[in-house]
């Protein structure tokens, strides 16, 4: 079989001390920041760019470019702030990275605070991973005892600081300048921007937001080069990343491999759905991004072809649900997240999400109309492209696609008064008492 | 519940030590949220003054915050809260039975303590272990591909104090307070130990492994070793 799978950020998650700085110096940890102290920042942050990685956090703006546009010799503290705030329905991937390999994170840092020109970093954690802000801390205190971290670090004249810092449960504290005001002390609700935060981020300083993954491939990129990194991938998308498989397939978790990998592919590997059973729909990128179904099998994964099939590459969390589940159940539970973390700052996501979330409830109980999926789909189109920021957007994607694949299946609950399908059969337990 | 002139005497110097971590103290406000949550085991009004006052911030200001993050709470939960959560993967795979279940076992709505003050439940959304659905928490601890027996068996192993380990996570439980110690930013000597890598979470390395797919820096730059 040609090679699928690239573990890297994964390579040593079955080694039992992966998390600690001795652990990840084994395999050469910290090599590249001492290549990367060796080149000028600005050289550092061509090589970014050289490598075109695109921000793992589900937007896919280059790494590098927002790096760049941090203006130098402007007299003003820079900023690096990580988003370690993972909760898109799906995604399930930095959790993982943090918990047994928080040094790749940290290595990053160093590396992007010297590209940047910053002193002070922040990890913004969600809170709800007790046990990811342990590690986390104890990254932290391995690097300062190193001399990673503090004053003129590896003699280079670099001094960095980097605090960890916990959210409070917050799911739109990931949409970046929502974070920003979280960090700064204030209910996390989004920004308007422009001014984008490398102009005006934290403290209205230039800053610089990034994903867990994106960070934590940097050291790949200075240890091995862009040119390596680059060879991987597809032609705009490229390098590897993190596959997060979940829901009913045989072998859940976390499949490291080339942007444009097909699901196809990583389904051979995880086993197939469940029980032989038939793969009904998924999320190529997480809740926030359309459905797709057994006809995209082969669409590779990556930022373009995903989009050119009418869906969008996200975080790459492939939640996946087959024949026993019910399309509008899942579509309800989506507008209910979507209503449940909205921010409340603007007035069509603030109160489409509860009109979403009642025409699907009424749907689903088999009280709706056909009416009513014209309605819906009005009331997404009147959030989308009118909220304040990406998380009103995200209503709209599996709410409309459920109906572009699945109309049928709306009207059958109408047509039935209820809900065809039983919820136990679907269930983890379902399974385990059939074996 | 008051917070004593004790208690705010010994939470000062802490406080101090959050506030020195950033560059405006306003940045501080979440972290010492969760410490007088640590202390009181929710954010009671003394608590939200003490906020204000160590931020010279208005107790509207500090409540506008508190009440805008649901890990603050505003009334007394169980010492073991669990969280199931119910976001649609995991309420598909049995996230909502469980939760249903739980709250019928123990005779409580969520968010109230049962009356022996062990346990209380609630609702969690997607906590980024979809892998492992369904999911639930116990004082942010990971309790992975949870049934809805599974979960009985833990609140009652948590009611009489048997000694419940998370699937991933630290090998001894913290109580609610003690886990809004650590997340104000001041850990326990828990972070060293623990299992946290599952088969999910190596199902990709270990096939990787079994085909010899090597990582991507090891198996493309052959004059690595040499260096």
């Amino acid at each position: 079989m040609s090679t699928i799978l690239i573990p890297e950020l994964s390579a040593r998650w079955d080694e039992p001390d992966s998390f600690r700085l001795a652990g990840y110096r084994r395999d050469g940890g910290y090599q590249a920041l001492s290549k990367a102290l060796a080149m000028a920042p600005d050289e550092v942050i061509q090589t970014l760019k050289d490598s075109a990685l695109r921000g793992r956090g589900g937007a896919g703006f280059p790494t590098g470019v927002k790096w760049g546009f941090i203006p130098q010799g402007d007299g003003k503290p820079h900023y690096l702030v990580v988003n370690a705030d993972e909760s898109e329905p799906g995604a399930c991937k930095d959790m993982p990275t943090l918990l047994n390999n928080p040094h790749s994170l940290i290595e990053g840092m160093i590396i992007a605070c010297y590209a940047i020109r910053a002193k002070l970093a922040f990890i913004y954690v969600r809170g709800e991973v007790l046990h990811v802000a342990r590690r986390l801390h104890l990254a932290v205190a391995e690097a300062y005892e190193a001399g990673y971290l503090g004053r003129n670090i590896l003699g280079s004249g670099l001094d960095l600081d980097i605090v960890v810092h916990a959210g409070a449960g917050a799911y739109i504290c990931g949409e970046e300048t929502a974070l920003l005001d979280s960090l700064e002390g204030f209910r996390g609700q989004p920004r308007l921007k422009p001014p984008f935060p490398a102009v005006a981020g934290l403290y209205a300083c230039p800053t610089v937001v990034n994903n867990v993954e994106s960070i934590a491939t940097v050291p790949y990129i200075l240890q091995y080069g862009a040119a390596e990194f680059a060879r991987f991938g597809t032609e705009k998308s490229k390098g590897f990343g993190l596959f997060s498989l979940s829901g009913h397939v045989t072998r859940p978790g976390q499949y490291e491999a080339p942007l444009g990998t097909t699901l196809r592919e990583l389904l051979d590997l995880a086993g197939g759905i469940r029980n032989g059973n038939r793969l009904k729909f998924w999320t190529p990128g997480g809740s926030s991004t359309p459905l797709f179904t057994e006809q995209h099998l082969d669409v590779p994964l990556d930022y373009e072809a995903v989009a050119a099939a009418g869906s969008m590459l996200g975080t790459r969390s492939i939640q996946l649900f087959d024949e026993t589940t019910c399309v509008v159940r899942v579509a309800l539970r989506w507008a209910q997240f979507y209503q449940h973390e909205s921010c409340g700052k603007c007035t069509p996501c603030r109160e489409g999400s509860w009109w979403v979330v009642q025409l699907l409830d009424r749907l689903q109980r088999g009280e709706g109309s056909e009416g009513d999926l014209d309605k819906l789909l009005d009331i997404c189109d009147n959030i989308t492209g009118r909220a304040f920021c990406a998380l009103g957007d995200s209503i709209q994607p599996s709410v409309a696609s459920s109906i572009k694949y699945f109309r049928d299946e709306y009207i059958e609950h109408q047509r039935l008064g209820g809900c065809p399908f039983d919820p136990a059969a679907s269930t983890l337990f379902a399974l385990e008492s059939a074996r | 519940m008051a917070l004593s002139e004790e208690a705010r005497a010994r939470l000062a110097p802490q406080a101090a030590e959050i506030i020195a971590r950033y560059p405006k103290a306003r940045s501080a406000l979440l972290p010492l949220l969760h410490l007088v949550q640590s202390e009181e085991g929710y954010v009671s009004q003394d608590g939200i003054d003490f906020c204000a006052g160590q931020l010279g911030l208005t107790e509207a200001d500090v409540t506008g915050v508190a009440s805008f993050y649901t890990m603050y709470k505003r009334k007394p939960v169980g010492q073991y809260h669990v969280g199931v959560c119910t976001t649609a993967l995991c309420a598909v795979m049995g996230g909502d039975a469980i939760l249903a279940d739980l709250k019928d076992h123990l005779g409580v709505e969520v968010d109230e303590p049962t009356a022996d003050g062990k346990v209380s439940v609630e609702h969690v959304e997607c906590n980024a272990a979809c892998d492992y659905a369904p999911v639930v928490m116990v004082n942010w601890e990971f309790f992975d591909n949870m049934t809805p027996q599974s979960a009985r068996d833990l609140v009652d192993g948590l009611r009489t104090g048997a000694d419940v380990k998370p699937t991933r996570g630290a090998p001894r439980l913290c109580t609610w307070k003690q886990a809004s110690k650590i997340l104000a930013g001041f850990p326990d000597d828990q972070g060293t130990e623990g299992h946290t890598a599952g088969e999910p979470t190596l199902a990709g390395l270990r096939i990787a492994k079994q085909q010899g797919w090597r990582p991507a820096g090891v198996a493309n730059s052959p004059a690595e070793g040499q260096q």
